[in-house]
């Protein structure tokens, strides 16, 4: 989220499209509830079905799924044509003045520099056109035919009304009533909340859906204010800690990269990453970014990370490939080559596309270890429960090792939730039987394999002999002492650079926060976003002072959140160009003549006078991106593009099939059906009666929602013979389900290419393990492919096929 | 380096704010006893309480359900999908609430609406189970309006299920009694809102004074008519004395939109006219005495019969109250 979920009661409108919160995120939805009851806000939801959000919305309408870019192109080009726009915002914080270079273009459905046989594009021509002092051009009249603005209209130019109700089947006069809402809140006064999940994230083109998004609220100027922002709804608890900590083949803590095999030295790293301004006067903050990877690598390798030896970057793995991201992976074990697979608080098996193929996968290891606070189907892939899991134990040689683990609720630590707040919480039950700490489990087997290093030597044996491991307890560190760690502190005493008697930190000390960080060695920090929650006034995550001065909703002294204990991000667009509140009914942070003050940490040096330093501090420009250069994969603007099952051709372009540069491994291509085979369109989601396939094992949870269903439409109900209640077959390409059938109002076929298309939901929650009756997961139909940059797999829009089943339900 | 732990966290104030409800009620305050001709005058008057459910603001999460499950350890089947959201399918003696979806379509707006009402007792003014009980104490009213049913005293006969204009009571095959939703009135009687209200993440139940309950209402009512929902209203109807289980309807000109909600409830003129003092059925012995006993059950054991005590159960059938002493008096909030 850029804002947390507090502010959302700061809204004058919540639109909720690619997530339902009602029913993923009921508690934090109380902040949309409250809005409605105490500003009058109004809640949109646009969604393939009525959805339990959508129960209690002033507007719904529905869409196809996986055409959220036409719908949102359309908005924006609707908000061109109507004059729909904040144009101070635009003008003075977007990059909508930048001149893009000549050789760009797009026509086709695709950008400039495609390689079809490589399945991607040489992005050189997706960029700004650059003066000889090295900054780029700009023309703030928007006068070129070259500048971002003008570039940004050509390109929505087709997608009209008529255009969007044709591929989205949203019908259109529920489209312009709500591009009507929306744009009211392109003036200063008035704002907009997207809130988002994993209804736009699992597509092969989700990255592009999110920024679509977020073009549309910089038009309306509603990033950086409250009551305003992209707000990504975190589908787990402390799935946003996981992104902040690394937890992905390719990253490091703090959004820092994992090198590649590209950058065999620390000084070819480090040269693509510090960027310099693109703009004179701007702060582009990753320029500090070999202070925060130091600090890093010093937590890591202590001592034996010093200029000399590049700060031990010869100890960190290069990567051969982009990720190895869950599809490659069992991609690769599918092939053979995995031997070993730590699967720790996972359930592949019914979390990853094509459970067919990844049951096979399963087999071909020698070894699983999971670790996990529940029985799951992974660790029992290899057990037959009949239908539900119909495989030969006996053809499966698989070692499968269970070390039970604690769950959240046992536990000390913090959680990070989606307004990037670091909560601390303490053990509410003592865990059962022998389950232990996911952190004594890594200790255990880190204390062992250093012992095999150290004492049968191996090959690279020095990154792990000379880890730091510096705990009272080695074999159990506490969660303060890895959270003092994720802090950081002196290593060195530490004093002011334009007074050297003036002692900043003392050795030993935690840091304030990262802006003391440095990248002489004389730092450690284990993630530099988190400094500052642990410093020397104590764990800032464990404040619960719920005060909240004048009603703001920004809760300042209430757990901390990350960066400094900011709530909103980019929070000087709030302020005009003069530094005044732009609406000053709620203002956030305002210049009082010599510094930025106000109710938020301000997302800008606090001496950086208005007018100068631009609000996007992260970004080389200063300003935000309406055409986001080669930053993503697939294009710098959004364009429509079918999934990679869909019942329409691409109509810009009827060879291409789904994203043209998400990466698919040829084995899965043949199994994409197309719709004459597989006519209907299936997508998958979660009930609010449980949480993923964890309370399937709670009984009160399986009381609630005792047994796997699909929900279809009267009219599909109708054309296949289908009762409600009961028994049917839901078959993909990839493989086959039985299910309940609920037939409901609140799923209509939609009009798209003149043609009824109909969908059918498929709820994700029930296994073959846990109190709940056994079934199925979507996922034995879904297809194996991802999102074309984060690779997230595409769960939300697929082909099935849908019949009555014969006879008897299968106990 | 440091082994600390952080220190435990302080809390300004609750979220969301509650603040603690007079608490402590007792035999002083029944007002209605079914099947005892002697009804008490109490010394006393308490102020009337009322759980208000805006369905407008329920997202049918059923986190109420849930909390009730919990709260009053009944143990629910784990039954089949039949095609429908609801689950259970039907209130049971051991779901006290449930959530009840309708698909409606608006013929004057074109829209869908999809209707989601909590079902579960609606606390009679003048209630109609009650009226209908042939069994002495097995149902009590007290005087802030919470309807209750003391399973000690309950016969099984079922009349106070046909009693009930709402459909609510459910007899157990366990223990052949009859159960329904307590209004948590072992909660309220030491100060704390309805398990289900305390659940609800949307804040669509709230509890306390009747007449604040009637005021956050209008608010939202206000807030209805100001969406173009014209006949927003509430629910609290006449026919039965009113309600200390309210609903803030969208549509309150038609109640039964929601899913077998009565347009008018009313008691059945059968139970009304049976209603005398003939009616208790050998029973009739039981003298003020035994309240005691009775509040004492409503007071110190769970208000279920959990799966341990079910061999029990052929016991307690018997219409005997067990011998109890009077509990001590509780001090007054
Ligand atoms: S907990 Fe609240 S929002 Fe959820 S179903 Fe119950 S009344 Fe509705
Ligand atoms: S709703 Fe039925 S059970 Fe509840 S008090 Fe009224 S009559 Fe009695
Ligand atoms: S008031 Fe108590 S008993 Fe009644 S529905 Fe709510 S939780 Fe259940």
């Amino acid at each position: 989220m850029t804002n947390s979920w507090t502010d959302i009661k700061n809204t004058d409108l919540v639109i909720v499209m690619g997530g339902n919160a009602a029913e993923a995120h009921p508690c934090g939805f109380k902040w949309v509830t409250e809005a409605k009851h105490h500003r009058g806000a109004k809640l949109i939801v646009v969604d393939p079905r009525f959805t339990r959000t959508a129960s209690v919305a002033d507007m719904y309408a529905p869409i196809r799924p996986g055409t959220d870019i036409a719908f949102l192109m359309g908005m924006i080009r609707w908000m061109i044509e109507n004059d729909k726009v904040d144009w101070d915002y635009v003008k003075n914080f977007t990059n909508a003045s930048f001149l893009v270079r000549e050789d760009f273009g797009w026509q086709d459905g695709l950008f400039t520099g495609y390689d079809e046989g490589k399945r991607d594009y040489d992005k050189a021509s997706w960029d700004y056109q650059f003066g000889e002092d090295g900054y780029a051009l700009t023309d703030p009249t928007l006068q070129d035919p070259r500048c971002v603005w003008n570039m940004l209209k050509a390109h929505v130019d087709v997608y009209t009304p008529e255009f969007v109700e044709n591929i989205t089947g949203t019908p259109r006069d529920k489209f312009l009533k709500i591009a009507e809402m929306i744009g009211e809140t392109s003036a200063a006064d008035k704002t907009m909340t997207s809130m988002y999940a994993l209804g736009w994230t699992q597509h092969s083109k989700g990255s592009q859906n999110i920024r679509g998004m977020a073009m549309l609220q910089l038009i309306l100027g509603n990033i950086g204010v409250r009551g305003g922002g992209m707000n990504a709804l975190r589908g787990h608890s402390n799935i946003q800690g996981l992104t902040d900590i690394g937890l992905m083949s390719n990253l490091l803590p703090g959004y820092l990269n994992m090198p590649t095999e590209k950058e065999p030295d620390w000084t070819t790293y480090m040269e693509s990453r510090q960027f310099r301004p693109l703009m004179e006067g701007q702060t582009s903050y990753w320029q500090n970014y070999s202070k925060f990877m130091v600090s890093f690598m010093k937590s890591m390798w202590g001592d034996a990370a010093t200029p000399e030896t590049d700060w031990a970057y010869h100890y960190l793995p290069k990567l051969d490939v982009p990720a190895y991201d869950m599809l490659r992976m069992f991609e690769l074990m599918h092939q053979g080559h995995v031997n070993i697979y730590f699967c720790q608080g996972f359930n592949p098996l019914l979390a990853l596309s094509n459970r067919g193929k990844n049951t096979e996968a399963l087999a071909k290891l020698k070894l699983l270890v999971v670790m996990d606070p529940l029985e799951t189907e992974t660790s029992r892939f290899w057990e037959n429960h009949g239908i539900y899991n119909d495989v030969d134990p006996a053809a499966i040689q698989t070692e499968v090792i269970q070390l039970p683990s604690t769950c959240f609720a046992e536990d000390e630590g913090s959680l990070v939730n989606s307004g990037r707040w670091l909560q601390w919480h303490w053990p509410g039950a003592t865990a059962p039987g022998q389950a232990q700490t996911d952190v004594w489990i890594m200790a255990q087997i880190f204390l062992r394999l250093r012992e095999l290093y150290r004492t049968e030597g191996g090959v690279v044996p020095e990154p792990i002999l000379n880890l730091t491991w510096d705990y009272a307890d080695p074999n159990e560190p506490t969660a303060g002492e890895l959270a003092r760690e994720m802090n950081g502190r002196a290593l060195t005493t530490l004093t002011d650079p334009n007074d050297p008697s003036k002692v900043l930190v003392e050795a030993g000390q935690q840091v304030l926060n990262f802006s003391q960080l440095k990248d002489d060695g004389s730092t450690m920090c284990g993630n530099w976003i988190y400094s500052g929650s642990w410093n020397e006034n104590g764990n800032n995550m464990a404040r619960r002072d719920n005060s909240d001065p004048d009603n703001t909703g920004t809760y300042q002294n209430w757990a901390w959140s990350w960066p400094m204990n900011r709530r909103i991000l980019y929070n000087r667009a709030s302020a005009d160009l003069d530094g005044n509140p732009r609406d000053p009914s709620r203002p956030l942070i305002w210049w009082n003549g010599e510094r930025w003050e106000g109710y938020d940490v301000p997302d800008i040096a606090v001496t950086a006078p208005p007018g100068q330093v631009m609000p996007f501090i992260m970004n080389p420009e200063g300003v935000s991106r309406l055409f986001s250069r080669g930053m993503m994969r697939d294009g710098p603007f959004p364009t429509h593009m079918e999934p990679f099952e869909s019942p329409m051709q691409n109509v810009f372009n009827d060879r291409m099939r789904g994203n043209p540069v998400a990466r698919v491994f040829e084995s899965d291509v043949e199994q994409f059906a197309t719709s004459e085979e597989f006519p209907f369109v299936g997508t998958s989601y979660r009930l609010t009666e449980h949480f993923h396939y964890w309370t399937k094992h709670n009984r009160v949870n399986a009381v609630m929602q005792p047994e796997f269903f699909v929900e279809i439409s009267e009219e599909l109900a109708a054309e296949r013979g289908i009762a409600r209640g009961g028994m049917v077959r839901v078959w993909s390409k990839r493989g086959s389900v039985q299910a309940k059938a609920v037939v409901t109002k609140r799923i209509k076929p939609l009009i798209c290419g003149g043609k009824p298309v109909h969908v059918v939901g498929i709820p994700l929650h029930w296994g073959f393990t846990g109190a709940a009756r056994k079934g199925f997961g979507p996922n034995t139909l879904t297809p194996f492919v991802g999102d074309a940059n984060i690779e997230t797999p595409e769960f939300k829009a697929f082909l099935v096929n849908i019949e009555p089943l014969a006879g008897e339900p299968i106990a | 380096m440091s082994t600390e732990t952080a220190s435990q966290p302080v809390t300004a104030v609750a979220n969301p704010p509650t603040v603690p409800l007079a608490a402590g009620f007792d035999a002083r305050d029944l007002v209605r006893i079914s099947a005892t001709t002697q009804q008490p005058t109490p010394e006393r008057q308490l102020t009337p309480v009322a759980k208000l459910i805006d369905v407008s603001k329920c997202i049918g999460c059923k986190a109420c359900q849930t909390a009730c499950v919990e709260w009053n350890d009944t143990i629910p089947e784990i039954e089949e999908n039949v095609g429908v959201y609801e689950n259970p399918h039907d209130l049971t003696p051991d779901m006290f609430t449930l959530m009840r979806f309708t698909e409606y379509e608006n013929e004057e707006t074109n829209n869908l609406e999809w209707l989601i009402r909590k079902d579960g007792c609606m606390h009679c003014e003048d209630p109609g189970c009650l009226k209908a009980c042939p069994a002495p104490g097995a149902i009590v009213q007290y005087s802030n309006g919470i309807v209750d049913f003391i399973h000690e005293n309950c016969i099984g006969c079922g009349y106070c299920i046909s009693g009930c204009p709402f459909d609510i009571p459910r007899l157990s095959q366990r223990d052949h009694t009859v159960y329904k939703c307590t209004l948590c009135s072992d909660r309220v009687a030491v100060g704390q809102g309805p398990a289900c209200a305390k659940a609800c993440p949307t804040q669509a139940i709230v509890f306390g004074t009747k007449d604040d309950m009637k005021a956050h209402a209008e608010e939202r009512i206000a807030d209805l008519k100001s969406r173009g929902y014209d006949n927003a209203g509430l629910y609290d109807p006449a026919g039965v004395g009113g309600t200390h289980v309210m609903y803030v309807l969208h549509h309150a000109d038609k109640p039964s939109l929601y899913e077998g909600l009565p347009d008018d409830p009313v008691i059945a003129g059968t139970v009304e006219a049976w209603k005398g003092p003939t009616k208790t059925i050998g029973l009739a012995a039981i003298a003020l005495a035994a309240v005691g006993s009775i509040v004492h059950n409503v007071m110190t054991r769970p208000n279920a019969v959990s799966v341990n005590d079910e061999r029990q159960a052929g016991d307690i059938v018997d219409a005997a109250a067990p011998p109890d002493s009077t509990p001590p008096r509780r001090d007054q909030a």
